[in-house]
């Protein structure tokens, strides 16, 4: 029984927060809004470059075997950036999918090859236009389609860092690639979700901070009044408790039983009421200048929003819970319990 | 990272468990806050514990413990409350004196009180507020004084929890004239000794459970004082760490408490709002994320670290858990809620009275928040 993390995860983290720190800045969102693009070929570039993209997928492909905690923590940092680049459906989810599915595939030799998700759940799907390959979820199948192969129409989203797409298509136009394990890709769709809440809900309060510490009323700065920290306080408290959560989903995300998928609908609940938790009070202590496009805290608040109901709502997340509190036994003893392990 | 339990951990669960099976009294004994029996009574359960060897696990066996890791005394804790066995009476003592006697203690010092301590031989309680000095703890103004070797005591100490009965406390005291935080000194003096006259007050539950302390020249001798002399702010507050971080609250009983409310709405849920079903649920996730909070921290530790200002944001957690589960247990009673004696095993209405207390004590929840602004955020004072 360890929850701590090892050297080389730590060292992974550090890597995405300086790169995602350097090249994904407030300056950058500005500009990318400014032109209305949530794409930046030069970012994914540096991201394709340090090996990111190959993160979970096996060796065996050319990938680095690593695990679904890896990249938690790595989208931990994407969420701290708002990161617009689609990382983690793409090398969290659409690949490792893809991998199992067609090995031999030839978008997995290459590490920039973006493969866009759309499964039964969601409307839309992220970055299908620029994607090598869209996985399609149908009666429990996967179809493989390339953008030129279905009928794609732009989705207009509140979060300007975001590219949604509706999609049409046939089956006479997709390759069939047999039933698959579409739990898993929402299992880890989900993680990656609220990993990256833990990123949203620290910047917001981070900001928050740092406004707060400049920001002068009735002779003292606003930050040193007990109102406007209890705010931040409450915002920081549900970071804290989230943050086990998501690393303990991360961790026993294989395990792919009921025990497991609840946790993962925990940690998605509970890291994005932080995010949204955290944004609003961020939003609170900057008064109007929060209400404001100037500030960069609607960005986050978008981003949560947007997060909070793809891939399953927080009503389908708790429903997920429930069979699992309903379903077995549950007490101080069951907090690593597996299914079918009763201790 | 590995959630799993090794085999020694999961034989160890095994062997407390089926201690337990065979020690933990069938009856519900009477609360150690209602009356010199109940006290006396769970004195007794400590007494049996301690012949287990089960005192307090994560000590070291020279004094009174088994010398287990944080894990281990979790999945203690774990088994502790799963067979619903009685609290500890000493709390104030194994959880939050003991941990700060093992940090600053002398080897004496530690020899003379952590055994008795982890066998309720000696019952602590803390004496650190006072009428004028409460979320302000600085403000203390009963002194201690050294002539020789001995300190003269002197103040008005309140709201000490078990104080109405138990043997020692342990008291934050300063040099006469001495300002906020600086000369204070943390000693330890006998309730039942000349000098010492304590009143119980009655709580909202009708316990008379804690009391005031008045102290007119008591004379304690000099080994009594934790740490150096004018160090006691210091000490209190590492004790504050280990009562809001980690020791105080173990998640089992958040746990346990979470389940029996599961299993509370599955007997009731035909009568009630389908709408309390979120409730339910959320409870457990409460419970479960306070447990991997401390797991988390309990790792942390071993591999070295030291609690530090996010011990406020667990405070705040299982206060406002606690709260909640209860008011969900009483929404699923309805009208039978208000009703004496309890229907069913659990106490869901003193637990309720009981949960409101936990945003107070142990350093208000307001006082956390600022904590938590100023020392975790960096926001100014």
């Amino acid at each position: 029984m360890d929850f701590t993390l090892t050297d080389e995860q730590l060292m992974f983290a550090e890597t995405a927060r300086t790169l995602l720190g350097d090249t994904c800045t407030p300056d950058h969102w500005h500009k990318m809004m400014e032109q209305g693009t949530a794409f930046d070929a030069a970012r994914w570039g540096q991201i394709v470059e340090n090996g990111f993209t190959l993160l979970m997928l096996p060796e065996a492909v050319g990938g680095m075997g690593l695990a679904e905690l890896d990249l938690a923590l790595i989208a931990i940092e994407a969420g701290y950036v708002a990161l617009p680049e689609p990382l983690l459906e793409s090398a969290g989810v659409g690949a490792p999918m893809l991998a199992g599915l067609a090995p031999d595939h030839p978008a997995l030799g290459d590490p920039s090859a973006i493969i866009a998700v759309a499964p039964a759940i969601n409307p839309v799907v992220a970055n299908a236009d620029i994607a090598t390959a869209i996985l399609i979820e149908k009666n429990g199948r996967a179809f493989l389609a390339t953008p030129d192969q279905v009928a794609l129409t732009p989705a207009e989203t509140i979060d300007p860092l975001r590219r949604l797409f509706r999609i049409e298509w046939d089956e006479t136009n997709a390759h069939d690639l047999g039933p698959a394990d579409w739990g898993m890709a929402l299992d880890r769709a989900a993680l990656f979700a609220a990993a990256q809440g833990l990123g949203l809900s620290q910047r917001s309060v981070d900001l928050a901070v740092a406004y707060a510490k400049d920001r002068m009323q009735f002779g003292k700065p606003i930050g040193s009044y007990q109102a406007a920290k209890h705010h931040l306080a409450s915002a920081q408290t549900a970071i804290e408790f989230a943050r086990p959560v998501v690393m303990a989903a991360a961790a026993g995300i294989g395990h792919a039983d009921v025990h497991s998928r609840a946790r993962v609908s925990h940690a998605k609940i509970v890291a994005l009421e932080a995010a949204e938790k955290a944004a609003r009070a961020s939003i609170q202590v900057h008064g109007a200048m929060g209400y404001s496009w100037e500030v960069d805290v609607h960005l986050f608040l978008k981003r949560t929003l947007a997060l909070k109901a793809a891939w399953g709502t927080p009503t389908f997340h708790r429903n997920r819970i429930a069979t699992r509190v309903f379903s077995q036994p549950v007490g101080a003893d069951q907090t690593f319990a597996r299914e079918n392990e009763h201790a | 990272m590995n959630l799993t339990y090794t085999p020694e951990q999961n034989a160890f669960r095994a062997e407390v468990r089926s201690w337990l099976a065979a020690h933990v009294p069938k009856g519900k004994l009477e609360h150690f806050d209602a009356s010199r029996e109940g006290f006396e009574a769970h004195r007794a359960w400590e007494a049996t514990l301690k012949s287990g060897d089960w005192g307090m696990v994560t000590w070291p066996r020279e004094y009174g413990g088994r010398g287990l890791d944080l894990i281990q005394w979790l999945i203690f804790e774990d088994e502790y409350y799963r067979a619903g066995a009685p609290g500890r009476v000493n709390q104030n003592g194994i959880f939050l004196l003991g941990p700060t006697l093992m940090e600053f203690g002398t080897h004496e010092q530690k020899q003379r009180f952590l055994p008795p301590m982890a066998s309720g031989e000696e019952i602590w309680a803390q004496a650190w507020s006072e009428p004028q000095a409460g979320s302000d703890l600085a403000g203390v103004r009963a002194t201690a004084v050294l002539e020789g070797d001995e300190y003269v005591l002197n103040g008005h100490k309140i709201w000490s929890s078990r104080a109405a009965f138990a043997d020692w406390a342990f008291g934050l005291f300063r040099a006469p004239g001495s300002e906020r935080h600086k000369d204070m000194s943390l000693i330890f003096f006998r309730l039942d000794q000349e000098g010492v006259t304590r009143n119980p007050i009655r709580k909202i539950n009708g316990h008379a459970g804690f009391a005031e302390i008045f102290l007119d020249n008591v004379r304690v001798p000099a080994f009594n004082r934790l740490g150096d002399e004018g160090q006691g702010w210091h000490i209190c507050m590492a004790t504050a760490g280990f009562e809001r971080g980690l020791m105080l609250r173990s998640p089992a009983r958040f746990q346990e408490a979470a389940a029996a409310l599961a299993a509370l709405w599955q007997s009731r849920k035909d009568q009630c709002d389908p709408g309390l079903e979120a409730e339910v649920v959320r409870a457990h996730m409460n419970a479960e994320a306070y447990a991997l909070n401390i797991y988390q921290t309990a790792s942390r530790l071993i591999a070295g670290a030291k609690i530090g200002a996010e011990a406020s944001t667990n405070k705040i957690f299982w206060s406002e858990m606690d709260i909640h589960l209860h008011e969900t247990a009483l929404a699923i009673l309805g009208a039978d809620a208000e009703l004496l004696p309890p229907t069913g095993e659990h106490e869901w209405l003193d637990d309720y009275i009981f949960s409101l207390a936990g945003p107070i004590y142990a350093g208000s929840n307001e006082i956390q928040r600022n904590i938590i602004a100023e020392r975790m955020l960096g926001l100014p004072r």
